[in-house]
């Protein structure tokens, strides 16, 4: 069936903010879908929340719309632009829930819009709890058994039929809290009684716990005509019980025979039947390991983190060819792009293995819980290739940047055996390094396999590489010993530990010996048919596939590796743009990046791809292969930069700004040094290496200080210190971490903070756009709220600003970007940080400013100057529209994690308001980021003592438009003396009821919490934040965004919204 | 112990012997199959030839004895990136090592399968030779692995004696030509009472057992050599009785009545391959096995017409005999390995049998 001529204008909504469960994979998906569009000649609309994405770029979308992602704003989108179809399925859950809502009330059929796609039929035989349970049964497809309870008795009643364990699910409660596993009748009723608590409609799903079981998922495609096939299949190494999103997986799966394998496949593409799905489908599953028994999971009727995975895992471009699907094209009638030979009817055959492993936020919340569950928690993801298990796994472990680099990252050596064996029984992120010490110890197979039900095909496995290390440790290291250690991809510098020998000993005895690493092709077909698209990655002891080419220059991306917090989506947009600046200079490009989820890894953004970790090895091993002409680090974040001297001893030279002046950014005294000269003053700080070193610093700058360490990412280990046990315990924490560099300890400025980003081509700058921070300093600049243009600077700091920045990036020899940081006190401008790369902030104020600064830098990289750029030099003109950049955060996904606000970022994602007016801007900020207020009127103030005389202004507001404050002891007696009508709540120790029992009450719509800085945060505020949190309630701890949002709220003169084409946007 | 892998053109692959350590010459094969190493080595259409699998991690669940399409392992030699040290599954009954050398099949491990499976790939099937011997010269041994051929190799993979499985419903003839077990058990599941019968049986036989249809089963080697079947099969053809025919038999049908086949430069052989069932326009991902095909462009329509087409490069998969109840499919419906997305036929198949009665 041919395109279906009708469609010609089709709206795209895209997933919103970046949060741990919806991810960058929706900017990839999404991106892929729109190109995939405009190919077919397609007008595409764009709308989605997220200024960090690809997606929302004028290049990949003909409008483009970064508003707040609500029916109001799609109804008004689509009375505005007239789109003939709606294309859900790219932006996740979040898009989907708002097409759904849109087509039952009518609106699309009103307006003659049609859903593509999907139906919503499809979606409501997916996403209903009950109407799939029905289409299931119809179908005859196993779904656990379950039922929704609203009693206690009722719960006990089921579990007698269904049989202990249980799972327990409290309906509408966040992050999956007040729910558990309950082995026996105490822990059911206990379980029970706290889920009907905090549920909000006081429901508890209890159902069957098949956990222990394998855990399989399929990726499947279907067309209009009923074609169906699947993509790929995967096992999760850790069985089901952690969310698939936590678990490692590896594609294919590998320890299912052709009769579980067919027989899953088969259900798999029953259920795209039943369901009348026409794009891309997920199915998981549970296997009962002793059987053929098996459990239909979860379906999600769209494009998915799972679908990315597959999609490069595969090389089969899902997300393409499900928009492809939705424009009426047959699977038989598209061209697979990979092999330009086979179809999209074809079924993907892997001649490799592939492993993913999340990237958990554990080092950013070192207070929260460790152990994976079913509430997914990791922010990001590795993926490698390999020939064998054992290797990808390897090369999976060292691309994650969590200081690990093989299988004794993690030290248990210290656990005698019967604490070996309780560890064994925690699921976290550590589990495979445990299993690892467990056998090392002799711990059987079967012992093993007992507590952790991790299938022994992975656990022999393991085994393999605890064998190598015994033998690497004891053995004498031969050229056999040594190609058998790089077949399963020990690093070079492990090999080094374990033999005492140097890491540059083993190199030259690799090179002796012949023993490098050969890059094989991803086609696709598993060799079946030549393939056309360079997608490789390497292995050892094989033939090298990678075609030589030497007739352009070769520039080499370094991408970002795994998302992270600090490190995020952002640094991806920066290095897809740079790749396509290069290719347009006519360069041919080379990327390198380990993430499945990003558009820098698909396989047509570059001339090359190579999925591999971003270790000073696996690079040398590319670079020799393609001896580029130079490499770009500024785009790629921490991950890019750190590989910087690796790459010049390598030879290559590094386009841009060069290392040394990297460097003297980061070295306090360098830059000392160059803030001397310049004449720029920084708050006074030391370098430190000790604590007793640090103390004596911060008492002679007088506290409260800043204590960091150099060299990190997003304000990681980065904390505000009022005394000396506050120095003690930072340190402490810092050196947790493998400490190489020096301890910065800093006067704490209060002020205003202030950053830009500029293009400097080594003589000239440019700054699109100044941006100010509505929080105080004090706050990491990632979770502070960003307004641009700068409202309160008057024209002299902001020459001052630019002034500095011109000084600065002239100082450090600037060739492409560089971001700073300032604190304005009155007149006073004060330089905090200096990034001479690119930023969190880049993509931001590219599309709001209408400058593509990326672009820009990367032509300057190469030589040409702002002026023949045609650009104008200094500060451009401002906009005549105001932009917010509002943060955003997935506390409610990680349990015992603090969510008060610091120096350390805890965001994950950020959205964008963007109106003529300040207060209209805001708004959409705060919609788009999804605090929806007023619902109850009801608030809870519980203000330190310092903030309490700021609190009484901020109630007072707060009060005047209709609000119920509650407060604790302190606060409310200060707020009651100002004439605040606030009224007096028990803290949480003291009798009910008191704070806790208000918020479980359901009826709060906001918690003003502000903790006292330092250590000594009070256990009762934690708990306070955490429970608001958990049960959907919205908490700020920080003064400046309490007064932003009543000011917000103060507004509701702003009915109607005013959209912005933000592909129209242009200052210059 | 050190075996090699030599090919008519002269390449030689290093890699680890497993198996038996046998010499062998064969004709060298890939499959892409990603599960279903097991029924891949048991299924009778691999006689003649030595397999290549180009999933590099085999052996990883082990041997379901319960999972074995024929008797025994037909391969002549197997050639593998990486075996599977320790199977793991609930029905794992054995290692595939242990069963390689209980066979007496020699096989090569450790090699790189996907180079080798490019050569197949770029210069065509080729024979080859699994050895444990290091040979010097190579000019001694090429001149035998180029004169090797597959030769008649139905005869030695078909049933002894005819044999019956039961049932209540049509009664079905089914030739084997080296049949996959789960033929017989698709149309036995239906309520199918199938009479199998070796190769050679004469058409005659199969007629005055009067069955309600007659299944041609899949099986090895070149269909030219298979040149007194081909007789037998022309008689079939010339009756009423529906015909349903698999692989083999399909190409025998389509040479019985007049059509061609040749060889193709590397054939299909996986569980990945899109059909087009020509006459509902509906793709399906097919279980495939076949170095030769038929050539359409000389049948005559009169006899018979396309029914299925590859949808990646065009060739037959399937043809309807006109004004006749006979079709005939290249690829394997009865799956095992592969997806079971095609095992509908079989429904047609009764259905034909159920109108003509």
């Amino acid at each position: 069936m041919p395109k279906n001529p009708e469609i010609k204008k089709v709206l795209v909504i895209g997933s919103g903010p970046i949060v741990i469960g919806q991810a960058a994979e929706f900017d990839y998906a999404g991106t892929q879908a729109c190109r995939s569009l405009k190919e077919e000649g397609i007008e595409v609309v764009l709308l989605n929340s997220n200024p960090a994405t690809i997606m929302t770029d004028k290049d990949i979308a003909d409008r483009v719309y970064i508003e707040p992602l609500t029916v109001e704003v799609v109804e008004q989108l689509i009375l505005k632009e007239k789109p003939d179809s709606v294309l859900p399925t790219l932006g996740g859950q979040a898009g989907l829930n708002l097409a759904m809502e849109l087509e039952e009330a009518g609106f699309l059929r009103e307006n003659n819009v049609r859903l593509i796609g999907t139906t919503s039929q499809t979606i409501k035989k997916a996403e209903d709890r009950l109407e799939f349970k029905q289409t299931m049964e119809k179908i005859g497809e196993p779904i656990a058994a379950s039922r929704v309870v609203e009693n206690v008795e009722d719960g006990i009643e089921f579990t007698k039929i269904i049989g202990y364990p249980v799972v327990l699910r409290p309906a509408y409660t966040l992050g999956g809290s007040g729910g558990g596993i309950a082995h026996n009748y105490e822990e059911l009723v206990e379980i029970l009684e706290n889920g009907l608590r905090l549920s909000r409609v006081g429901q508890v799903l209890v159902e069957r716990c098949i956990a222990g079981w394998k855990e399989i998922e399929y990726e499947v495609m279907r067309d209009s005509a009923g074609n169906c096939i699947t993509v790929c299949n995967m096992e999760n190494i850790d069985p089901v019980g952690v969310h698939t999103g936590d678990s490692i997986v590896v594609a294919p799966s590998q320890t299912l025979g052709d009769k579980e394998y067919q027989m899953l496949r088969t259900s798999a593409l029953n259920i795209i039947s039943e369901l009348g799905i026409t794009g891309g489908c997920n199915v998981q599953y549970a296997l009962n390991p002793e059987s053929f028994e098996y459990c239909v999971i979860e379906v999600n009727p769209r494009v998915s983190r799972s679908s990315a995975l597959a999609s490069k895992a595969t090389g089969y471009p899902i997300a393409k060819v499900a928009a492809k699907i939705a424009l009426g094209y047959t699977l038989d009638e598209i061209k697979n792009a990979i092999t330009g030979k086979t179809y999209a009817s074809f079924e993907p055959m892997l001649d490799y293995c592939v492993v993913k492993i999340p990237r958990l936020p554990f080092d950013k919340f070192i207070s929260a819980k460790r152990t994976l569950t079913t509430q997914m928690k990791a922010t990001g993801e590795v993926m490698s290739i390999c020939d064998n298990f054992e290797g990808a796994l390897m090369k999976a472990i060292r691309s994650l940047e969590q200081h690990v680099d093989c299988l004794m990252s993690y030290d248990f050596t210290h656990l005698d055996d019967e604490e070996l064996t309780g560890q064994l029984a925690v699921v976290d992120d550590r589990r495979i390094w445990v299993i690892a010490e467990a056998l090392r110890r002799g711990f059987s197979y079967d012992k093993i396999h007992e507590i952790t039900r991790i299938d022994k095909w992975f656990i022999d496995k393991l085994c393999i590489l605890t064998e190598m290390e015994m033998a690497l440790k004891t053995q004498p290291l031969t050229a056999e010993l040594l190609k058998e250690a790089k077949r399963i991809e020990f690093p070079d510098n492990v090999i080094a530990r374990l033999t005492g020998k140097t890491e540059e000993e083993i190199k030259d005895m690799r090179y002796a010996n012949g023993i490098t690493a050969a890059y094989k092709m991803v086609d696709t077909c598993a060799a079946e048919f030549a393939a056309e698209t360079p997608y490789y990655y390497s292995v050892f002891g094989s033939e090298n596939e990678a075609i030589e080419t030497n007739d352009r220059k070769k520039v080499l991306v370094l991408g970002s590796g795994p998302i992270r917090i600090g490190q995020g989506i952002e640094f991806d947009f920066c290095s897809v743009h740079c790749t396509w600046a290069f290719a347009k200079e006519g360069y041919e490009t080379i990327i390198i990046n380990n993430n499945p989820e990003t558009v820098s890894t698909d396989f047509d953004i570059a001339d090359k791809l190579y999925f591999e970790p971003l270790t000073p090895e696996d690079v040398e091993s590319i670079v020799n292969l393609e001896k580029p002409d130079g490499a770009v680090v500024q785009f790629g974040g921490q991950t890019a930069i750190k590989l910087t001297e690796a790459l010049m001893k390598m030879g290559v030279p590094i386009l841009g700004t060069s290392a040394e002046n990297v460097d003297a950014a980061e070295d306090r005294e360098l830059f000392d040094e160059i803030l001397e000269k310049c004449g720029i003053p920084r708050p006074s700080g030391h370098t430190v290496f000790t604590a007793e070193e640090a103390k004596k610093a911060a008492n002679e700058l007088g506290y409260p200080v800043l204590v960091r360490p150099s060299y990190v990412l997003g304000g990681q280990g980065m904390q505000i210190a009022i005394n000396d046990e506050d120095v003690d315990e930072f340190i402490g924490i810092i050196n947790r971490i493998a400490q190489e560099h020096p301890i910065l300890v800093d006067k704490y400025l209060v002020g205003k903070e202030i950053e830009v980003d500029a293009v400097c081509d080594g003589e000239d700058i440019l700054i699109p756009g100044i941006m100010e921070h509505i929080e105080r300093a004090g706050i990491h600049s990632g979770d502070s709220i960003s307004v641009y243009p700068a409202q309160s600077l008057d024209d002299h700091v902001k020459a001052t600003i630019v002034d500095y920045t011109r000084k600065l990036a002239q100082s450090l020899h600037v060739i492409g970007l560089i971001n700073i940081q300032f604190i304005v006190c009155g007149e006073d401008v004060y330089v905090i940080e200096v990034n001479p790369r690119s930023s969190r902030t880049v993509p931001y104020i590219s599309k709001v400013t209408g400058i593509p600064i990326v672009p820009l830098a990367t032509r300057v990289i190469l030589g040409k100057k702002l002026k023949e750029l045609g650009y104008p030099t200094g500060l451009a003109p401002e906009a005549d529209y105001i932009a917010i950049k509002m943060p955003v955060f997935s506390f409610e996904k990680i349990r015992g994690a603090d969510i008060s606000l610091g120096p350390e970022m805890k965001s994950t994602g950020e959205c964008l308001g963007i109106a003529k007016t300040f207060n209209e801007a805001l708004y959409k900020a705060f919609i788009g980021a999804g605090i929806k207020l007023p619902k109850h009127k009801n608030m809870i103030m519980t203000l330190k003592d310092a903030d309490k005389e700021e609190g009484i202004e901020i109630a007072r507001r707060f009060e005047k438009i209709g609000y119920r404050i509650y407060a604790t002891r302190g606060t409310a007696k200060v707020l009651q003396e100002a004439g605040v009508n606030a009224i007096r709540t028990n803290k949480i120790e003291q009798e009910s009821p008191n704070l806790l029992d208000l918020i479980l009450g359901h009826k709060i719509d906001l918690v003003i919490d502000t903790p006292s800085q330092g250590v000594e945060h009070s256990r009762d505020g934690f708990l306070i934040r955490r429970t608001a949190i958990e049960t959907g309630v919205n908490v700020l701890t920080a003064m400046d965004t309490a007064r932003a949002l009543v000011t917000s709220l103060e507004n509701t003169d702003i009915k109607k919204l005013t959209l912005i084409d933000i592909a129209t946007v242009k200052n210059i | 112990m050190k075996a090699y892998l030599i090919l008519e053109d002269g390449t030689v692959f290093t890699g680890k012997s497993i198996g038996s350590t046998k010499e062998i010459i064969s004709e060298i094969v890939f499959n892409t199959s990603m599960t279903g190493y097991l029924e891949v080595l048991t299924d009778p259409s691999y006689a003649g030839q030595a397999v290549v699998m180009t999933y590099p991690l085999i052996g990883n669940y082990g041997i379901c004895y319960e999972d074995m399409e024929s008797a025994k392992p037909w391969p002549d030699g197997y050639i593998v990136r990486e075996l599977s040290r320790m199977p793991s599954n609930f029905r794992c009954e054995g290692t595939i090592q242990e069963f390689l050398e209980k066979h007496d099949i020699p096989g090569i491990a450790g090699i790189d399968t996907r180079a080798l499976t490019k050569i197949l790939r770029e210069k065509g099937t080729m024979n080859g030779m699994i050895t444990t011997c290091e040979y010097e010269d190579l000019s001694e041994v090429l001149p035998k692995i180029a004169a090797y051929n597959t030769g008649k190799v139905v005869e030695k993979v078909t049933c002894t004696e005819k044999y019956v499985l039961e049932g209540n419903g049509p009664k079905v003839a089914l030739l084997d030509l080296g049949a996959k077990r789960n033929i017989a058990r698709n149309l036995n599941r239906r309520g199918c009472e199938v009479t199998v019968y070796p190769a050679l049986t004469t058409a005659e036989e199969i007629i005055a057992s009067n069955p309600d249809g007659i299944m041609l089963s899949n099986g090895p080697g070149d269909p030219k050599e298979c040149t007194s079947i081909i007789e037998e099969i022309r008689k079939l053809y010339n009756t009423d009785i529906p015909i349903f025919a698999i692989c083999l038999g399909h190409q025998l049908m389509a040479l019985a009545t007049g059509a061609d086949t040749h060889k193709m430069k590397y054939g299909h052989r996986g569980g990945n391959h899109p059909v087009k069932d020509l006459q509902t326009g509906r793709v399906y991902i097919s279980s495939q096995n076949h170095g030769y095909v038929v050539d359409t462009d000389k049948l005559d329509p009169s006899v018979a017409v396309p029914a299925f087409v590859n949808v990646n490069d065009g060739t037959n998969e399937g043809l309807s005999y006109t004004g006749k109840n006979i079709f005939t499919v290249q690829f394997h419906p009865e799956a095992c390995p592969g997806p079971l997305d095609s095992g509908y036929l079989f429904d047609r198949f009764m259905k034909m049998m159920e109108v003509s009665e």
